[in-house]
């Protein structure tokens, strides 16, 4: 996809994460705001996956570590054939196919995830495994700011990097926002990228909203032969509802009624 | 049964590549020869068991049999959420490998006895958790898991126990042993607990009473058929453990038992009470404060057998 197809993806799964979480009432609109981007140029461009490659051996692997964000994955891969578009419509309700968080059995979706800290591990094990097999393939795991508070993410930091494990990409949604405050209030993870630096990971900061410098990037990947690499994203937490961004509300709120109009508005606006 | 496992283990390493031991950065001098053999199959994960475990799943998950080992609690209970999304839910051929289960590390204290590993990992859904109960056993069981049967917990104790099946055996997953057959009692028994039920058999002859043990080495799939045999044949059966009776082997038998009904017969469950040991002491000391020599479980056996 070029960027202009890439920017159209990112419009779609908007739409699509806000009319699933307001028909199910569910909650992380916020949160699947933060990572459109970010997955739309991995899905649109980056990543080497693709219906057809699904089962291949050789693609490139996606762990979104961060599984509350279910709504905007699983647009993603619907927008991308994984499976049909229709599927969305039933998301989070009774007897659905699409549960809460994502899980594994549904087209395109390696690993279930929802509880937090979990992803990186799983990730890292996957590209010892491509090392150990003489394997190209990349493993790219989306986390949130908030798991970085988890131990096990540090567990896994710390095991990549002795591993020297640069098929393995870490993108961090940093929308500062977690569950119940700003992160910086809360566990801060200041300095971010000297930390990782210093855990003896590469690591590039980029706007995570912008496509061409999340297109830039990831083409320099790996960022440092031998290293893990590390993509610091710098989001907004509701980005592209101006009424939801930076938003603690939008962790937890549903839009409906006029709510929900007005997303859907300023959503459809050409950008 | 550690010698039989790493034995076995490396034996199978050789013959499949796919197989790959992890290591909590325990195993002093246990997994030195595997890890020189098999350099590519080998990994020390470092202290960090819930990485280990999300490690393990990762690997499992891009075809690899992952072998995960450490001691007592920490390769189980430190680790119980990543074991049950990442390894169960996902179906991942990892087996949890824990040695020193029990009071094993008795001295050591309550950081390092495993007595309520059987219970956590028995709930979560698509577990398999096998207890060998002496080295042959133990050899058997690494052999079978090594083919990538799915998630597994193996509940191993420690190194130079005696070996129980003095002939051949013919171990199969999920299927009790019948190490011997008595009409008066039957003792179902798992674990390190296997020879000293086997002991306190022997007791129990020279005062008259014939026992059946069975070894139920795996705990689940539980043997359902087996329990089911020695509750309508045997008028007393007994569960015995080195582990709480709470959802341990005597919960497992006690559920299939309290639906089953128990016709004529008895039962009752031997093993740890639901308490964090005050004694200080090794395995033997400390499985002696709670009567668990083949000397006080053969007395209990006979006091509740005459009291019935």
């Amino acid at each position: 996809m070029d960027r202009f197809e890439i920017q159209q993806l990112a419009q779609k799964i908007r739409i699509h994460a806000t009319r699933m979480i307001s028909a199910a009432k569910s909650s992380h609109l916020g949160s699947n705001f933060s990572m459109t981007e970010i997955i739309a140029v991995l899905y649109g461009a980056v990543m080497n996956v693709s219906p057809e490659s699904v089962e291949s051996p050789d693609r490139d692997r996606f762990v979104l570590s961060k599984g509350h964000a279910a709504a905007g994955y699983y647009a993603v891969l619907a927008e991308c054939g994984f499976f049909p578009v229709e599927w969305l419509d039933s998301f989070y309700t009774d007897g659905a196919k699409l549960a809460g968080h994502a899980t594994r059995g549904i087209p395109g979706i390696e690993v279930s995830s929802g509880a937090l800290g979990h992803g990186l591990p799983i990730a890292a094990g996957m590209a010892l495994a491509a090392k150990r097999d003489d394997k190209s393939y990349k493993i790219y795991a989306l986390l949130s700011d908030g798991e970085c508070d988890e131990g096990s993410t540090w567990e896994a930091v710390m095991f990549a990097a002795q591993h020297k494990l640069d098929n393995l990409i870490a993108v961090i949604d940093y929308n500062k926002i977690q569950a119940l405050g700003y992160t910086d209030d809360i566990i801060s993870l200041e300095p971010f990228a000297a930390k990782l630096k210093a855990f003896n990971w590469a690591c590039c900061e980029a706007d995570g909203h912008n496509i061409n410098e999340l297109l830039e990037t990831f083409g320099r990947i790996p960022f440092e032969k031998d290293k893990p690499s590390c993509v610091i994203a710098h989001t907004v937490k509701g980005k592209g509802v101006s009424f939801m961004e930076d938003q603690l509300l939008w962790h937890y709120h549903s839009p409906q009624g006029d709510e929900f109009e007005n997303a859907m508005k300023e959503l459809r606006t050409p950008t | 049964m550690r010698t039989a496992f790493v034995k076995a283990l490396t034996e199978a390493a050789s013959k499949d590549i796919r197989i790959m031991l992890l290591v909590g950065d325990l195993g002093f001098g246990v997994v030195t020869d595997f890890a020189k053999r098999f350099p590519k199959q080998f990994l020390n994960v470092g202290v960090a068991e819930q990485n280990m475990a999300g490690v393990a799943a990762g690997l499992a998950l891009s075809g690899h049999v992952v072998f995960t080992y450490s001691i007592a609690n920490f390769p189980i209970i430190r680790c119980l959420e990543q074991i049950r999304n990442d390894i169960c839910y996902h179906e991942a051929n990892v087996i949890s490998v824990s040695v020193g289960s029990g009071f094993c590390y008795g001295a050591l204290g309550m950081t390092h006895h495993g007595t309520e590993d059987i219970a956590m990992m028995r709930s979560l859904p698509g577990m398999n958790v096998v207890s060998p109960g002496d080295p042959v056993e133990a050899k058997a069981a690494t052999e079978y898991l090594a083919q990538g049967i799915g998630p597994a917990f193996l509940r191993l104790g420690r190194a130079g126990e005696p070996v129980v099946h003095e002939q051949d055996i013919n171990w199969q997953f999920g299927k009790a042993i019948k190490v011997r057959q008595g009409r008066d009692v039957a003792v179902i028994a798992t674990g390190s607990m296997l020879k000293r039920a086997v002991d306190a058999a022997a007791i129990l002859h020279q005062k008259g009473l014939e026992t059946t043990v069975l070894s139920m080495h795996t705990i689940k799939p539980l043997d359902t058929e087996a329990v089911l045999e020695v509750i309508d044949t045997t008028p007393m059966v007994f569960t015995l453990e080195e582990h709480s009776i709470f959802g341990g082997l005597g919960g497992a038998v006690a559920e299939i038992v309290a639906e089953h009904g128990t016709g004529q017969s008895r039962f009752k469950r031997i093993g740890l009470p639901s308490v964090f040991t005050k004694h200080v002491g090794d395995q033997d000391y400390l499985l002696k404060q709670y009567r668990l020599t083949a000397e006080t479980i053969a007395e209990d056996i006979l006091c509740t057998y005459f009291n019935k």
